[in-house]
């Protein structure tokens, strides 16, 4: 029986490597579309607080974000050691909070206008003197909807 | 010389070097992180049309100073304390009208959960993650209150309910019949926490 040629030993069957590209490509459009880019840095010492009863913000695109907190090293120079908001790429007075909250809801769709929350991304140092500013800016123009950002932990360790 | 075959053949060896590359620096630039938080509803600027008189009873009041000292019903507490306290103070029914509690039926504190309040008040120099760990104590109040109940009618915790009803992947069938269940537990234990305006002195 010729039909049936014996295999020489020693003389391992090359393993087709021509699905690698595939796999590769797979795991790359994965990472491709659950990217999110920063799209600004974060210039105040942003050490969220910690809490254990947090809820999930779902979709990142009906949700506004403001920073607080003391100016990182780099621009405690120009702008001192005191808290400050930063809103996207700059610092602002707390009057200005209303204004940024009606200018970002006006760059949502339609649909989207009404279910906005606005996480409040606050450093556990800052005094709650400027929170309640922003607070009532934000009751001015409507936007009641907040969320007190966090890390999920435990609570008691914001009072060490 | 006329070209006797067709176009050459590329080499597609280095595609997966390429696709590699890309790979990389997805992968390092990924951020898989939602963030998570307390939500909470601030009350709307005009006040309410008529005035409602509230028992003084009904009111739980919670004052934090700017050391971080916490002042509970008139009493200094330690924050650790806090959610016992306030459960305490929810579950009362003290004027017998709430068949679920299984509070104390205390005549000089709460009279029912849908009237109980509580106040909450902080300083204007009051650290901001004191005034987080005090709001996560007392929403951690509700949330234990609300699972029990949760668990009492409908066997499972209210916080993973509430959790499937806000997710927007459940379907919307489920999602349905959760809401229901979800805004059953939620009048059980409304949610009236109220925050006065900060004090400067």
């Amino acid at each position: 029986m010729a039909k049936f040629a014996k295999k020489k030993d020693g003389d391992l069957p090359a393993v087709s490597t021509a699905s690698l590209p595939d796999i590769v490509f797979m795991l790359l459009f994965f990472f491709m579309t659950v990217t999110v880019m920063k799209d600004s840095s974060i210039m105040v010492e942003n050490v969220l607080p910690n809490a254990s009863e947090v809820k999930k913000l779902e979709k990142k695109d009906r949700v506004i974000y403001i920073f607080a907190g003391k100016p990182t090293r780099e621009y405690q120079g120009t702008y001192g050691t005191e808290t400050r908001i930063q809103l996207n790429d700059k610092f602002a007075s707390v009057n200005e909070v209303g204004s940024y909250i009606l200018m970002e809801r006006a760059k949502k769709p339609q649909e989207l206008q009404n279910v906005l929350t606005t996480a409040l991304k606050v450093d556990k140092n800052a005094n709650m003197g400027l929170i309640s500013d922003i607070k009532s800016e934000l009751r001015k123009v409507n936007a009641l909807k907040v969320n007190y950002t966090t890390y999920e932990g435990n609570a008691f360790n914001n009072l060490q | 010389m006329p070209r006797r075959k067709g176009a050459p053949e590329v080499n597609a060896g280095s595609m997966a070097d390429i696709a590699f590359l890309l790979l990389i620096f997805f992968l390092v630039t990924t951020t898989i992180e939602t963030d998570a938080g307390l939500d909470r509803m601030l009350p709307p600027m005009e006040p309410p049309d008529t005035d409602v008189i509230i028992k003084q009873k009904n009111i739980f009041t919670v004052n934090i100073n700017k050391n971080g000292q916490l002042l509970a019903d008139e009493t200094l507490m330690d924050i650790k304390d806090l959610r016992e306290a306030a459960i305490a103070f929810l579950d009362n029914g003290g004027d017998g009208t709430c068949t679920y509690c299984k509070g104390k039926k205390n005549a000089s504190s709460s009279d029912n959960p849908t009237k109980a309040i509580i106040s909450l008040k902080n300083d204007r120099e009051t650290k901001y993650g004191t005034y987080i760990t005090v709001q996560n104590e007392l929403v951690g109040a509700y949330n234990d209150l609300r699972n029990r109940e949760a668990q009492r009618l409908f066997g499972r915790s209210f916080v993973d309910m509430e959790a499937e009803y806000l997710n927007p992947e459940t379907p919307s069938s489920v999602r349905d019949e959760l809401k229901d269940k979800v805004k059953r537990i939620q009048d059980l234990f409304p949610q009236k926490l109220s925050e006065a305006e900060t004090s400067s002195n």
